[in-house]
């Protein structure tokens, strides 16, 4: 009897992880097969280069916001509906750093636009990181645990901090033009590439790459990694978890911060509600990739990115819907996304 | 008898009582007490909006569920009603297949989101109904050959319904026995039947499992509770009885467009009125639908006169502006969730 329940767990183990290791690399394989559908299914080299550069510079920004609010799921398990807050704030910083440096964005030399871009970006980070901070002291922090009371404490800071917006700022739209060098295109041949998407994808991507060392390369990285998958053990072993919680959160909020930057100038105007409006694209993206999961979350805005640039021109009447669809699709397929993180 | 009508929940305290019944004699007196087109309209968005909360309650009181699709369900149930008095103009069957349209898309969406959602972790089901319902919103007004886009529909309610219909020539208290005055008592009867219906739910076996699931949800899955199946009752529930307050508004109003049924703001709204008056209790969707939707007509106007009574100062005028209302709103909100878990009701019970 031993003998035979040995025989077929030996039979049967060379075939499990094969089939293990290739579903764990099948959500990987979900992008190359979306590029490749929507080639497919657009059938003009041109138009889907573009496409494909308009979804993949839609999809970082997104990226750019839901990581952390990926993050801090994973690690507090809290839902931050406030997350909203600081992508407008952001936005809202950045914009009057822009407009208030008046000639340089307008100037026709790369380095002025910068200088006028870079303290707007790091501006917007630094507001939204600390209005973080602060959100994280006075509204999270004595509802953790409760998730019906955060989602409703952190609902009602996002409302609070959309009308503080609008006390600041006016009731109104901005409108925020993009700086001489962020405008316009390169053409190669039939192809038009618009400077700001190539722009926006190389900051997403090296987001994404700092992202991963910083988790998988350091030492914070490795208890943030730790205190995901069991956040007692990493208190039981004399880390001060509550730390890397607040550094988590602030980091998390300055990127919305950033990622509310980025959105303002791709949209070219900002208004108070705009987070909420994103957040409702954030939230889908997260739920793709699974909550807590930075690679999901990476996979799922690159996913949501390209389909709703290559629906919006095969059928733009599904455009719409074809988030939500892409996410019933995900939820039927892995109903805990499609990178979830393993919580102990 | 008041004890069966009410299924056993009394207010148990006196000033809630009191409260309760102002509220009740007011609305029910309301073309009388407050005449004026104004006030009436006051009313009725009243009794809509109580049934409206009293439903979200269900979900986010009772079962402790988060749910920001209610909207989406109140604005199917006054889209049916308008789509359906559109093809036949001022017909009651319009009326009663735009509702019944209504209910039965409701529930069935309902269903759908609450089975992809709640399946996996409840906490999902925020994410979801605030991403479907904007979705939704979207779509409203993209098709604009059915719904009327942003502009929305307006649409004739039956004759008996309108001003221009005289029940009996002699005035009653000073006050028209028209059409308007039945609309508003069909408005007021079937809100106060909806509301009833509610309690009655919630005080039934079925609510305690829901109250049971909300207070510990492993706990009541090991008593023998399939947590999963009651959660979706109660979305569709809710869903359903918000989609007849949505019918009920769009035959009060004649008129219905994302702003007036589907808007974010209105759903914000809910939230707030319910947490302000109370979760967990059917009559604080009461309290608080009645003192919000009052506040807003009428507290606005006194915070315009304080921000122009401070005149020249710095920020404070700003900081009152009757535009600004919902900032201190959401402070409130933010307190009561803290504090006042149970809000109004609650405290009013706990210090009688």
């Amino acid at each position: 009897m031993t003998d035979q329940t040995a025989s077929q767990t030996e039979t049967a183990a060379p075939r499990a992880p094969l089939s293990e290791r290739f579903g764990k690399w099948v959500p990987y394989l979900l992008v190359p097969v979306f590029l490749i559908l929507g080639y497919l299914l657009i059938g003009s080299g041109p138009t889907w280069a573009t496409l494909t550069l308009a979804g993949l510079a839609m999809g970082m920004m997104i990226f750019v916001m839901a990581s952390g609010l990926t993050l801090v799921f994973g690690l507090m398990d809290i839902l931050n509906f406030g997350h909203g807050a600081f992508i407008s704030i952001g936005a809202f910083v950045g914009a009057t750093v822009l407009l208030s440096a008046g000639g340089w964005t307008g100037a026709d030399s790369v380095l002025l636009n910068l200088g006028a871009v870079l303290p707007a970006m790091l501006a917007a980070m630094m507001v939204a990181g600390g209005l973080g901070y602060v959100f994280e002291r006075v509204i999270v922090r004595p509802v953790y645990g409760a998730h019906l009371k955060q989602i409703l404490v952190t609902m009602g800071g996002l409302i609070v901090a959309e009308e503080l917006i609008r006390l600041i700022w006016g009731p109104d739209a901005i409108p925020l033009p993009r700086p001489e060098a962020f405008t316009g295109a390169w053409i190669f041949g039939m192809v038009a590439i618009e400077k700001y998407r190539v722009y926006s994808v190389i900051l997403g991507l090296i987001i994404f790459l700092a992202l991963l060392w910083v988790l998988g390369r350091t030492r914070t990285g490795l208890l943030i990694r730790a205190g995901v998958e069991n956040g007692e053990m990493v208190e039981a072993l004399g880390y001060r978890i509550r730390l890397i919680f607040i550094l988590v959160f602030v980091a998390g909020s300055a990127l919305a911060g950033l990622g509310g930057v980025m959105w303002g100038l791709y949209e070219q105007i900002i208004t108070a509600q705009m987070g909420l409006d994103v957040l409702v694209l954030v939230f889908i993206v997260v739920i793709i990739g699974g909550l807590g999961s930075v690679h999901g979350c990476f996979i799922g805005a690159l996913l949501v990115g390209l389909l709703a640039n290559y629906t919006g021109y095969l059928m733009p009447k599904l455009a719409l819907g074809s988030n939500i669809l892409l996410m019933v699709a995900v939820l039927m397929w892995r109903p805990q996304g499609l990178l979830p993180i393993n919580k102990q | 008898m008041l004890n069966a009508l009410l299924s056993g929940d009394l207010p148990r305290s006196r000033g809630l009582t009191l409260i309760l019944l102002a509220i009740l004699v007011g609305l029910a007196f309301a073309p009388f007490l407050f005449p004026g087109t104004r006030s009436l309209n006051t009313a009725a968005t009243i009794c809509v909006f109580i049934v409206l909360v009293a439903s979200y309650d269900l979900l986010l009181g009772y079962t402790g569920v988060v749910s920001f699709a209610h909207t989406m369900f109140y604005g199917i149930g006054a889209y049916g009603v308008a789509i359906m008095l559109e093809l036949w103009p001022a017909s009651w069957g319009g009326i009663l297949l735009g509702s019944l349209a209504g209910l039965a898309v409701s529930i069935a969406l309902a269903f759908v989101i609450a089975l992809f959602s709640l399946r996996v972790r409840a906490i999902f089901f925020a994410m979801v109904t605030l991403a479907v319902s904007s979705a939704f919103m979207i779509l409203a007004s993209q098709l604009s050959g059915l719904t009327g886009g942003e502009d929305g529909l307006s649409y004739r309610v039956p004759r008996e319904l309108g001003p221009a219909f005289k029940l009996i020539d002699t005035e009653i208290l000073g006050v028209k026995v028209d059409g308007r005055l039945l609309n508003y008592y069909l408005v007021f009867l079937a809100s106060a039947g909806l509301v009833l219906l509610l309690l009655r739910f919630v005080n039934a076996p079925f609510g305690r499992v829901l109250q049971a699931i909300r207070e510990n949800t492993f706990r009541a899955e090991a008593i023998g509770y399939r947590t999963v199946i009651y959660r979706t009752i109660a979305v569709c529930l809710s869903a359903g009885v918000a989609s007849l307050a949505g019918s009920l508004m769009a035959i009060w109003l004649k008129y219905t467009g994302p702003d007036t049924t589907l808007s974010l703001t209105i759903m914000i709204d809910i939230l707030l009125m319910l947490v302000i008056g109370g979760m967990g209790s059917i009559y604080g969707a009461v309290l608080g639908a009645t003192l919000f939707i009052l506040a807003r007509n009428y507290l606005q106007n006194l915070m315009d006169i304080g921000a122009s009574a401070l005149g020249d100062l710095p920020l404070l005028p700003a900081l009152i502006d009757p535009d600004r209302w919902l900032l201190w709103l959401g402070v409130l909100f933010i307190l009561s969730v803290y504090f006042f878990p149970s809000g109004i009701v609650g405290r009013l019970r706990a210090g009688r």
